[in-house]
Parts: structure tokens; sequence; C-alpha cells
């Protein structure tokens, strides 16, 4: 059983609270005496489960982000229930940072409103990869397909241009039940299953991190003198005993020695897990430093563009020290230019002088010390930072770092380390027998797992391959070393060539 | 690649949460109220700092209405584990005839916890204190954030919490200003036993069923520790039970349960319709009683 965290998003009367009370409800989420003291006239109001504090029920909306729990059998969920509310973008940005999906909710009988768009918009930004988008009240208009039919239509050439991986769509009534736990009845026209299924199958975040490993240094584990442990979560990537490290900014390289834990050394360990990991020389590392893949490192930059959520009562101070927080490292950080201010109803880039609280916008920022990240959009972890106020301790902004300023200043020859960049691998020429299937095979088997391959049969067309940062299956007569495929495919992601050694058998692939 | 179980997707986020607030603070303190999510929070706290101990000390706010079977099990775990650990009680109050068959469990509530609480945290000079609340606990903890932010008096404000983004937590205070910190947030109470059974955590026995004299008073089981006194026509009687939380012997009833094993407790929440604080009295003095808690210092 694994973990599924998603994001609810609607206005305030499309039913929100009911869906999230229903699937509680029906999954058993929600206890008898708290089922108690939501009913009314005998009737229950699923809505009231999710309504927590003294303000909102004497206002009667949502005002703050709530986190609701519940599993079936194939998985554990996490619900970051948001407010619909227009002021609160700051609240629906918090919701979906840690989302691996977002639920839109639509009322069927007004279509897709400036909040649908917006809500999609902010789901975009902070890089939740999946949309359902959940078409409620269906029983107030005859669960009528036509209805359902023009509200996709709508949402899709909208949200084409927001870059979700996927978005699905669900005709449903929460309050009768409809599609949400199980397919409907009353819906023969539609056979996409209902909306508890999807988020049981969609695959999350944790899953197929193939990403280059991260992990900024947190804490640093020294009980005795024998003993010096580096302790942190996984940002992204696996690591091993054994693996090259690159340790950042000090640019020296080492090698993982052990990964310590309470229930002995592990052989292995990937994102998220937290680690404890001791190197095998002696290097001064501290907290905010970070141990990286030395063939895949993150951009190292001090002035940087960013998309900016601002969050605080008093708006952005151009020029003004703010206190950066990204990963494990907290330094001063200003904002030296607003670049535009982007209208969340019409996503207008707008051209701007100020940020007030719930505007986003992308800035240029200028940090004390150089930074170690990646752009958010290729990881989520080394590309987010909040923004603290040093006077007033508040959070006042989230940010996504787009890129390096000035990127275009480059040099004119593409370097070998750019094209490692680009294809996420070394290059390399593995020789194999001439004869037999085996060089397809091993080409199609390191082509499946992201390796830029090509076979070559002459010395030269192996250079040519090589020189252009590709892996060259060299067809070749004589003698072989036996390698899996795993063996060829960690080499090229650790920091040591492949020698010239050959291949004879498929073993492994 | 194959993804994490929820339970480790969990432990890994406790764990840096943990350490969080270990590198970024002076003096934090991880209250210990001696109850199964105390139990689990102790060892992610274990585990969090191996090969090391555990680097604060662990804070016991002794109303001494607890019952006795937790004050055992208490000193047994922390000398066995080698924390250091801290019992304070507001001994003032005790003195001063505070107890909750006078005073009502809300005022006893406000003196013996929430202010020994405030008491024992400004005398420590702790400015960041681990909490095991839950967020699936009870309403209005749904909103609590992992860093919660307490002012010079030790006050909660639910409107002016700070937003809390990624794993990016905000640990800036000015002096006297104090966080709370929860880094079993996003555990169930389902979630905190399959991990008790997993990582095999000693746990207070008066979590497992067995034959307990108590006083069937409507729906709730209640102990006679602390001579409790009985009401007209009550007798006491053995009733196959356990608890599934702990608090003061006075505010807290028992279930009636044949679960006597992890397995059979795992069992019995699958099939359970009732919330796990339905027999917390302090919970229901009115409505909206936690958040009114929260709000004063309460945890």
């Amino acid at each position: 059983m694994d973990l599924l965290r998603f994001s609810t998003a609607g206005s305030v009367d499309d039913g929100k609270s009911t869906l999230i009370g229903r699937l509680l409800f029906d999954t058993k989420g929600a206890y008898e005496d708290q089922l108690a003291s939501i009913r009314k006239n005998g009737k229950i109001d699923l809505s009231l489960l999710t309504d927590g504090l003294r303000a909102e029920r004497e206002q009667g909306i949502t005002i703050d982000v709530a986190y609701r729990y519940f599993a079936t059998p194939r998985r554990k969920f996490i619900i970051a229930d948001t407010p619909g509310h227009e002021q609160y973008t700051r609240n629906m940005a918090t919701g979906a940072s840690t989302a691996d999906l977002t639920i839109v909710l639509i009322d069927a009988r007004k279509g897709v409103l400036p909040q649908s768009r917006r809500h999609a918009y902010i789901a975009s930004l902070l890089g939740t990869p999946r949309v359902a988008v959940a078409i409620n009240k269906m029983d107030l208009v005859d669960f009528s397909q036509d209805i359902y039919n023009s509200i996709e239509r709508e949402f899709s050439e909208f949200s084409q241009e927001l870059g979700f991986r996927e978005v699905r769509y669900f005709p449903i009534s929460a309050l009768d039940g409809d599609n949400v736990v199980a397919p409907s009845a009353r819906t023969p026209w539609f056979d996409g299953g209902s909306l508890l299924q999807y988020l049981e199958t969609a695959p999350g975040l944790a899953e197929a991190d193939r990403k280059p490993f991260r992990m900024p240094v947190q804490y640093v584990i020294r009980p005795t003198l024998d003993f010096r442990g580096y302790a942190g979560q996984i940002a992204s990537g696996t690591v091993r005993p054994g693996d090259k490290l690159l340790i950042l900014p000090s640019g020296r390289t080492t090698t993982v020695k052990s990964l310590a834990s309470f229930d002995g050394d592990l052989k292995e360990a990937f994102a998220p897990m937290s680690v404890t990991l001791t190197i095998a020389d002696e290097i001064d590392i501290s907290r905010g430093d970070m141990l990286v893949s030395p063939i895949q490192p993150p951009h190292v930059a001090h002035r940087l563009e960013t998309a900016l959520v601002w969050m605080d009562e008093q708006p952005l101070r151009l020029g003004r020290p703010y206190l950066i927080k990204h990963t494990t490292s907290q330094i001063r950080a200003s904002v030296v230019a607003i670049q535009y201010r982007i209208d969340i109803n019409t996503l207008e880039h707008v051209p701007s002088s100020e940020l007030r609280l719930n505007e986003i916008a992308v800035v240029t920022l200028e940090t004390q010390r150089p930074l170690l990240f990646d752009r958010y959009c290729s990881n989520r972890n080394t590309g987010a930072f909040i923004l603290i106020d040093p006077v007033s301790n508040a959070t006042v902004a989230a940010g996504m770092i787009r890129g390096v300023e000035g990127e275009h200043n480059r040099p004119l020859r593409v370097s070998d380390e750019e094209r490692r960049l680009r294809h996420g691998h070394k290059p390399a020429i593995v020789n194999v027998p001439r004869e037999g299937e085996l060089a397809y095979e091993l080409e199609r088997a390191l082509f499946d797992r992201g390796v830029q391959v090509a076979i070559a049969d002459q010395q030269d067309q192996a250079r040519i391959l090589q020189n252009a940062g590709l892996v060259a299956l060299l067809r070749t007569d004589g003698a072989y070393v036996q390698r899996s495929i795993d063996e060829i495919f960690r080499s090229l992601e650790a920091d040591h060539t492949i020698p010239d050694e050959s291949f004879t058998s498929g073993e492994g692939i | 690649m194959a993804s994490l179980p929820h339970l480790q997707s969990l432990e890994a986020e406790s764990i840096h949460i943990l350490r969080e607030v270990m590198a970024e603070f002076e003096r934090p303190v991880m209250l210990y109220s001696v109850g199964k999510d105390s139990s689990v929070m102790v060892r992610l706290a274990q585990k969090a700092f191996y090969p090391g101990p555990i680097p604060f000390p662990l804070l016991h706010v002794d109303t001494t209405y607890k019952f006795q079977e937790m004050i055992e099990f208490r000193d047994n775990f922390a000398k066995q584990i080698g924390a250091r650990l801290i019992v304070h009680t507001n001994t003032e109050a005790i003195a001063n005839g505070a107890n909750p068959y006078r005073l009502g469990t809300e005022k006893c509530c406000a003196l013996l916890k929430t202010q020994a609480l405030l008491d024992a945290l400004r005398e420590g000079g702790f400015d960041a204190a681990f909490g095991g609340a839950r967020r699936d606990e009870e309403k209005s903890r749904a909103k609590e954030r992992i860093y919660s932010f307490r002012d010079r008096f030790g006050q909660w404000d639910p409107k002016n919490q700070r937003p809390e983004l990624w794993n990016l937590y905000n640990s800036r205070i000015n002096k006297g200003e104090t966080i709370r910190v929860f880094p079993l947030s996003n555990w169930t109470e389902m979630d905190v036993w399959q991990y008790i059974q997993e990582e095999n955590i000693p746990v207070v026995p008066m979590y497992f069923a067995k034959e307990r004299s108590v006083v069937v008073r409507g729906n709730s089981l209640v102990s006679l520790e602390h001579n409790a006194t009985l009401r007209p026509g009550e007798q006491p009687e053995l009733v196959m039970s356990r608890m599934r939380s702990l608090g003061c012997s006075h505010c807290t009833g028992a279930i009636r349960s044949e679960a006597d094993t992890l397995p059979k407790i795992i069992d019995e929440l699958i099939t359970f319709r009732r919330s796990e604080r339905e027999n917390r009295v302090i919970d229901h003095d009115r409505e909206g009683s936690m958040e009114l808690k929260k709000r004063e210092g309460y945890f």
C-alpha cells in the first residue's frame, strides 16, 4: 500500500465539502460519533464533516487548508482540502505544493467558471502532474451527456497549455454518490470508471523517480569521534554504497561508504527516504551543502528567474532583503525586478511594478550566495523555496525556480557537460558480439531505460556517436566479458568511463 | 521503480521534521504523554539521530491523575532507551486543592495540563516542543500546521498561521515565542498501530484488552483509580475492556473490547465506527472545545 496526496479546489458552493464528506463516509474515514454531530433533522449533511474551525462555522465557509485522511485496501490518501474563495490563492498554492494530483470541482449547472480556471492554473504552477475534473451536481441536470461533453471540451481547450501530464473527467453527484466510489447506473454513457478508482490507480510522485541523485545535508550526526554521518531526506534519485558523490558547493568528490540506519545498514535508498550517509573521505560538510550525482549536478547561480506567489498582507518591496529558505539553506535574497505579473483569470502577462497578497509574478531574484538548484519543473524539491520577512518572520512568498537569469550568455561550443545534462548519462563505447541478436537486445534494453543508444559497425562510427554524447554498441569480433544490463546502466550513471570491455551473453537483459 | 510504502513515506517525513527542528532551534524538547503516539514519536527520534542518542529531553506533564500503569511504563521506558526525562507537575495548584472532582474537568485541565505545560516550557527555556498530535484526531487539528506558531503567552491564533509549503518550514521566532511541532501530523490512528506492530514498539499494556474493574456509566466504562466516587446505585464490575486513548483516569473511559494483541487491535480498528477521542471527556466540554483549549495554549 502506498500513499497518494491530492488537493481539492472548488468554489464556495460547488459541493467540495460534500464530495470530501462523501469520500470519507463511503470509505469509512468518518466515525459514527462524528456523523451524529452533523445529523440535522435525521439527514446527514456531509459537508459539515470537514467544516472545522469556529470562525468558519460562523461564516459558513472554509477559510484555511485542512488535511483529511482515508484509506482503501489499495492506498492511503491525504487530502489537502483548500478553500475556494477568491482571496485564498495562497491556501490553494499551499495545498497543491505537496499534491500528486488535484481535483477541480465544477458545478454542472454553471460550467467552467473563472474559479475553475484559477484552480487549474495554480495546480499547474505548483507542478501537480495530474488533474481530475469532477463535474458535480449531475443529478440537477438529469445526468445530461451534452452538458458533460461541453464542459469537458471547454476545460480541455483551456488546460492544454497548462502542461498537465493527465486530465481526467468524471460526471458525479457528491450528494447521491454517483461515480464517486462506484460507477453509477445513472450515467450509462460514461465508461471512465469512478473518481475513487482513478485515485487508487493514478501514479504518485514517489514513483518513477529516475532523476539524478540529490540530498541536501540537513544535520551532521557525530556521536563519537569514529562516526560522522550526514543526515538528510533524499530529494531525488537513488543512492548505494560505492556510489560517487559530488559535494557542493565545495566541488570535492567522494564515495558513499555506508547508509547507516537504526535497522541496520541499507543496501540502497531513494527519494523521499530520510537517511544517514557516511563517506569514504574526510571532508568538511555542513548543513546547507548538497550531495549530488557527479555526472548530473544541479545548477549553481545567484541570479535566478522564478515564479512567486505572494502570501503576505504587506506587498513585495523591490530590493529589500528577505530570507530565502531553499532545501536546507537559509540565506538573504532580494527581488531585483518584476518581469511581469500573471493575471490568473486570463493567464495574460501584465507589466507590473508591485506584487500584492494572492498575486503571482515572474521575477528576477538575487541571492547572497549561489543557490544549488534544479528548475522546479524538473525537480520540485530542489526548485522550490519560500521567502521570509526578516522583521515580521512571516512567510511572505512561495517560489518556483524557472532558470538562471541570463542563460543566453553561454559559450559557443557545446560542452560534454551540457551533453551529459541533455542525455542524462555519460557517453560510452561498449563492445558487443557481431553475430546474433544480442546487440539488438541490449540496444532495446538500454533504450527502454532512457539511454540514448545506437549500434555501430566500425570504430570511427562509434567515436562519432560517443562525441555526440551517446552510447555506442560497437559490433566486433573477439573475446567478451560478460556484463549484465544493470552493470552497464550503472556505470553510465557513475562517474567513470566504461572501459572497452566486451559483452557475450544476454544474461540480465 | 517501486514506490515507497505509506508507512515508510510517513516515517521519512517525520524524521525530516525532527532533524529540521534539531538543526534550527536552540533548545527543543519532546512532549512525552506516555501514550501510543508518544511511543511512536520517540522511536522516530531514535531513528532520526541514530547512532547518536536522542539529542533533546522528554517532558511529561504529570497531572498526578494519570493511571498508575502509565507512570510505571514511563519510568521503565525512559530508562530502557536512555532518554533524559523531565516530569513537571503544577504542584502549586494541587496544593491549593485543584482536582477534577472539585473544579470540573474544564478548569482542572486548564490548571494541571495547560498551565503546567506553559510553565514547564518557560522554566526549561525551550523554544521548540514536539507533540504527538495528529490531524485526524479532532476537527480543529485538521488545520493545524506542522510548525505551529505560539506567541509569547503560548497561545495559538487559528487565523494567523504561517502558510506551510512543500517540506520547507519557517523556523523564525522572536525571543519568548515558541513553536509547537507535530511530526505525526499526517499519521492516522491506523498508521500508528500498524507502525507499532511493524517496528515492535513497546506501549502501555492498558491498550490491550483484559478484564478490568470499571463502572458502567452510560456508554463509557469508568476506571476507579484515584478515589473516583461512585454515583448512587453504581457497582464496579469486571468488564473485558481496553483503552483506545490514554489521559487522566477521571477523564478517560475504557471501551468494551476483546482485542488483546496488536493484530486484534488493528482488526478492531478496521471495523470501528467510533472515533478515537470519543471517550475523552475534555473534548466535549462544549462546542468547539478543543479549539478553545488550543487557543489558550493546550497541545
